[in-house]
């Protein structure tokens, strides 16, 4: 039932099937059209004038080496608005990423800016059989994050209608999913195959009208994507998109599923060996950096997006004349993604250094063990922690738990280790070990 | 007169107790009685013995936290209702047990607790007047 044939539409057959001769065209616009708009952020300004950059410098796609890179770290130092090119009252909405220290990161739209957006969103949708016709069931969270309010606009956009659930609740996930005889669902992937295996327990499996998914927001694998369509008997596609960038909406697959197509006419992505940040050729695994063509609120040039993966120029059957990109592989920093929620190691030593000053020695364990992840900490006891009675090393243990909790928002296991039996690591310490198998 | 008693954090899995013991061993130190707190992750090994100095340096040098403790040992006659009229006792002066525990020595009809007080110099000021004999080290490890 699973491999019904999607048909093969596009949503915006002028954007995403252009000649690529008229393409870089419009890109080498588009460049110095950010350019321009990005003169009116500090952190650009300084840089541009430092190197003599214009807008008029830009007279090939090669010249996008001259523009300088954007780390998460610049967008974070600028907290709250420093990236904005827009006064206050041309924002039209914010959205916010998780920041590592309890502060986010802000990122502002223009009206123009949502309208772009949720475009991109109705571009991969139809690519992955949405029609007007359908009822989708969005179970992102609706908030701060991008997920939610992407995915709905883009919905809505398509004409189809949204059921926003909204995340949390599985027993009512799947009665909406029932009774309501969803056509599409959106949620992380590690949610669907958790949904998955309820639906089966619930004696509910092939009973449900269920027949695509649209899956985003963590990296996953072509494994967990036969499970989900398996247990669902449905169609999943994968789809990529950064907060920083615009949220959901940078690429997504088409019904061939050979890779996520990159929307080109909005962003132009790089694919950088993350050591000397110099090109990698097709097929090879490099940093994607992404650039924003028309962004009016947030224009963003060379954005490290630390998101490992690689790139294929090679024709696809569908007829969109872009590029794709392969799934997520890794990531050239440390940042975990758990339960869809991004953490930093430097997150988890500074709850440590909240409970004792001092930060001990500590490992972060991944695992997935049924379908959602499980996090560990493994912290080595000092001689200050420790005490002869129970009581006080569940004390310190809990203090640990909820401190890390305070600052990344989930659960974690605390465990109390020995000293001296975590490895130490000359150099750059290595803190996470990734247990969820993700690069089969 | 507190006993001197070494605490060692100790990991819940296979091997941890035994690594303590065999330190021990390698030295010649042997245990008077010993006593585990556990949870299904970690544990608090007690030990009490002789030379306490020695083992607490020939333990730390293996890597192992140890904390020294004092705590009281009290003699407990082996009969009915003997720790019941001990513990009657210590509620009369509001001393409040963090821990404790058994084991029998040498004499045939007598018992010996050790407990863990919050101050146990302030117990053995309360105890002093009382019908309860505290252990010495000197007969705990004779
Ligand atoms: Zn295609």
């Amino acid at each position: 039932m699973s491999n019904f044939v999607v048909p093969n539409r596009i949503f915006d057959p002028e954007a995403e099937c252009m000649p690529s001769g008229e393409r870089v065209k419009m890109q080498i616009a588009g460049l110095r059209r950010t350019v321009e708009q990005a003169k009116k952020i500090p952190f650009y300004r300084r840089k541009f004038d430092k190197s003599g950059i214009a807008p008029e410098s830009i007279k090939s796609l090669e010249d996008l080496q001259q523009l300088p890179f954007t780390t998460k770290q610049d967008l974070r130092d600028a907290y709250p608005f420093g990236f904005f090119a827009v006064p206050r009252a041309e924002l039209a909405r914010l959205h916010a990423s998780s920041g590592t220290t309890g502060k986010p990161t802000f990122v502002g739209y223009t009206q123009k800016d949502l309208e772009i957006w949720s475009g991109l969103c109705a571009r991969f949708l139809v690519a992955g059989g949405l029609t007007a016709d359908q009822i989708v069931q969005v179970s992102f969270g609706y908030g701060l994050f991008t997920g939610g309010f992407g995915l709905h606009s883009g919905i809505e956009r398509v004409g189809a209608s949204v059921l926003p659930a909204s995340s949390g609740n599985t027993q009512r996930q799947i009665m909406l999913l029932e009774d309501v005889k969803i056509d599409t669902l959106i949620c992380t992937p590690s949610y669907a195959l958790n949904l998955a295996e309820n639906i089966t327990a619930m004696g509910k499996k092939g009973k449900l009208a269920l027949r695509y998914a649209h899956l985003g927001g963590e990296p996953w694998t072509e494994e967990m994507r036969l499970g989900i369509e398996e247990e669902l008997g449905i169609r999943a596609f994968n789809n990529y998109g950064l907060s920083e960038i615009i949220g959901p909406g940078v690429s997504g697959e088409c019904a061939v599923r050979c890779g996520m197509h990159i929307q080109e006419d909005q962003f132009m992505v790089e694919c950088l060996n993350p050591e000397t940040l110099e090109p990698v050729a097709d097929g090879e695994q490099g940093e994607l950096v992404i650039t924003s063509l028309n962004k009016e609120a947030c224009p963003i040039i060379r954005y490290r997006t630390r998101d490992l993966a690689y790139l294929d120029s090679s024709p696809c059957e569908c007829g969109r004349t872009t590029k794709r990109m392969s799934r997520i592989r890794g990531r050239s920093d440390d940042m975990m993604i758990i339960r869809g929620v991004n953490v930093f190691p430097t997150q988890i030593e500074e709850a440590l250094l909240r409970v004792d000053g001092t930060a001990p020695h500590f490992m972060i364990e991944l695992t997935r063990p049924g379908n959602l992840d499980e996090a560990a900490i493994k912290v080595e006891i000092r001689p200050q922690d420790f005490s002869d009675k129970m009581e006080a090393m569940h004390k310190m243990r809990d203090r640990i738990g909820r401190e890390v909790t305070a600052i990344t928002g989930l659960h974690f296991n605390i465990e109390l280790v020995e000293p001296n039996t975590l490895e130490r690591f000359t150099g750059k310490a290595k803190r996470v070990f990734d247990n969820r198998k993700l690069n089969d | 007169m507190p006993i001197k008693q070494l605490s060692l954090f100790v990991e819940n899995r296979p091997g941890s107790l035994s690594a303590v013991c065999n330190v021990l061993k390698d030295n010649n130190l042997s245990i008077r009685t010993l006593s585990l707190a556990d949870t299904q992750q970690f544990g608090i090994l007690r030990l009490l013995l002789a030379e306490y100095e020695q083992a607490r340096t020939v333990l730390e040098k293996a890597g192992f936290i140890v904390k020294v403790t004092d705590v009281l040992a009290l003699e407990v006659p082996d009969r009915p209702g003997g720790l019941a009229d001990i513990l009657t006792i210590l509620d009369k002066h509001q001393l409040s047990v963090e821990y404790m525990y058994a084991f029998t020595f040498g004499v045939a009809d007598k018992a010996v607790i050790v407990f863990r007080f919050e101050d146990p110099h302030f117990a053995i000021e309360a105890l002093q007047n009382e019908p309860i004999k505290l252990v010495k080290a000197s007969e705990l490890f004779r």
